[in-house]
């Protein structure tokens, strides 16, 4: 049974990988050609860091993923507070409400937002590009950040805020010194989380963005349309090394922070 | 201070960028160009049935294929030793942590007339497959794209289920066959329905993969709306209407689903 498992577990394992590896594979082949190995190049990838678009695509990627997350963890910590503070049946709706985005096919919340930017369009001097395609990244960011950091409220004592205030602290500071540490893991999980998203997202993009502004998985979007460019393969290649280093090292930091916990509760 | 204003940008924000965007496809897919109210977009949308029935057909497909697939897969990483399955969960998820275009595109280049696959099995003397550009290929690419949003919620509830559970039903004289739906079934529900909306809803609403796998004849309902709003047959009075049936026939779904997640369920 055991070794049945074992079997099954490669076998999936083989589907989700052979595909990754096909790629990274014909990312150092000769030929343009996709099925047929002919000889080791690393042209492709001297292409690729030659091309101009995909270069400022990476760079807008990158700095609309910081500038979503920052604010909307910003924006969403601050929610969770008064949210948490809210009586019952505004709570549902607010909740109700920022579970949306989520729940909605992101197609539905690009059109959504690409009927709002366009009114706006139409009749201020807003244009499609970066402005638009970071509200949208914002938009569908916070709901991530509010979920992450209300289950740290719940389960955080509620006389501790009204505690430290009894023992002299300003409203602001023992929030500082006692609210904050206590969901700062929420937060951060909020962070890296919208950080990731954005980063990730193309649907939603899609819809909301203008010629001035492209992000990654656009530019990848309009190259995967000329059928063959082993670019894309490269390009496939570093993502994959990217993503497993940093998956790995996150890795390594739980399992020490693992053991820590393990052996400083020491007995 | 009260705490809960601080709520105030945000609760801004939700309105501008949540609630009024949405309230706008329901004005749109209710009024004509001109601002005069009609039903004809929404009776339009009956025109495309038939997409409507396929999209709803192969996402429920892809869902089945991958709750069977995904199904073992959790429970034997959620049986596997404590150090171990932290490592294993990292490797089945990591290739979801590559952009989807890239994974639908790495497929593209599999299932081509003049692909690896077709290459190989030419070598053998078989083929060559029309693979690509079919419906098989569109399910495909939708079950390898969700196959972890399927073993992810799977997964983190079967590994709170006690080890001393199932060997209970196994001393009080149950199969490993009725142990498995009798007490693993029953207790990960609430895995199984958030796994299949998680899938479903993605897979019905994917304008990608159909494009990018299946060709011109096999458009989806995602196809459909984002050729109202950014293809040739821009109409988004259309478009909004058909994101509003869509809307519809997932919030029928989940409710459906939610009538097998029984909220009062105990977990162990």
């Amino acid at each position: 049974m055991k070794k049945l498992g074992k079997i099954y577990l490669a076998l999936v394992l083989f589907f989700l990988y052979v595909p990754i590896f096909v790629l990274i594979v014909f990312s150092f082949n000769e030929t343009k050609s996709s099925s047929v190995f002919s000889g080791f190049t690393l042209d492709w990838y001297k292409r690729l860091f030659n091309n101009r678009i995909i270069i400022s695509s990476l760079v807008n990627t990158v700095i609309i993923a910081v500038a979503a997350s920052i604010i909307s963890t910003i924006l969403g910590t601050l929610a969770a507070i008064g949210i948490n503070s809210m009586k019952r049946v505004p709570k549902t709706v607010v909740m109700n409400v920022t579970n949306m985005p989520i729940i909605n096919p992101e197609i539905v919340t690009g059109v959504s937002l690409m009927l709002l930017f366009s009114f706006f369009a139409a009749r201020m001097t807003l244009e499609f590009g970066f402005v638009t395609l970071l509200i949208a990244h914002i938009t569908f960011d916070v709901p991530y950040v509010i979920l992450s950091v209300m289950p740290k409220f719940r389960q955080m004592d509620p006389h501790l805020y009204e505690a430290a205030q009894d023992l002299g602290c300003s409203p602001l500071k023992a929030f500082r010194k006692v609210v904050l540490p206590e969901i700062m893991p929420g937060v951060v999980s909020g962070f890296l989380m919208s950080f990731t998203y954005s980063l990730d997202d193309f649907v939603i993009s899609y819809f909301t963005t203008g010629s001035t502004s492209q992000t990654l998985p656009i530019t990848i979007y309009s190259m995967t349309r000329r059928k063959v460019s082993p670019e894309i393969n490269a390009l496939s290649t570093l993502i994959f090394l990217v993503v497993f280093i940093v998956l790995i090292v996150k890795n390594v930091i739980e399992s020490k922070a693992a053991r820590k916990r393990m052996s400083g509760g020491g007995f | 201070m009260k705490l809960k204003y601080f709520s105030a940008p945000y609760l801004v924000w939700m309105v501008v960028f949540i609630l009024v965007p949405l309230v706008m496809i329901g004005y749109f897919a209710f009024t004509t160009d001109g601002g005069d109210f009609t039903i004809q977009n929404v009776s339009d949308v009956g025109q495309y049935a038939n997409i409507f029935v396929r999209s709803i057909w192969l996402s429920l497909i892809a869902t089945v294929i991958c709750l069977v697939i995904a199904y073992p897969v959790a429970f034997i990483l959620s049986r596997m030793d404590k150090h171990k399955q932290g490592t294993m969960l990292m490797i089945v998820m990591l290739p979801m942590w590559m952009n989807f275009l890239l994974r639908t595109y790495a497929w593209m280049t599999l299932l081509g007339n003049n692909g690896i696959i077709n290459n190989i099995l030419g070598a053998v003397g078989l083929g060559p497959f029309q693979m690509i550009n079919t419906s098989g290929a569109v399910v495909l690419g939708m079950v390898y794209n969700y196959l972890p949003f399927m073993i992810l919620p799977l997964y983190s509830v079967m590994v709170k289920i006690d080890k001393s559970l199932l060997e209970a039903a196994s001393d009080l004289g149950c199969s490993s066959a009725s142990t498995l739906f009798r007490v693993v079934v029953p207790l990960s529900m609430p895995g199984i329905t958030s796994g299949i909306t998680m899938v479903f809803v993605p897979a019905i609403s994917t304008f990608i993969i159909s494009r990018m796998l299946g060709g011109g004849s096999n458009l989806l309902i995602g196809d459909l709306i984002e050729m109202q709003f950014l293809g040739n047959a821009y109409n988004p009075h259309l478009g909004a209407a058909i994101s509003l049936v869509l809307m519809v026939i997932i919030l029928v779904i989940m409710t459906v689903m939610n009538q097998f997640d029984p909220d009062d369920q105990v977990l162990i």
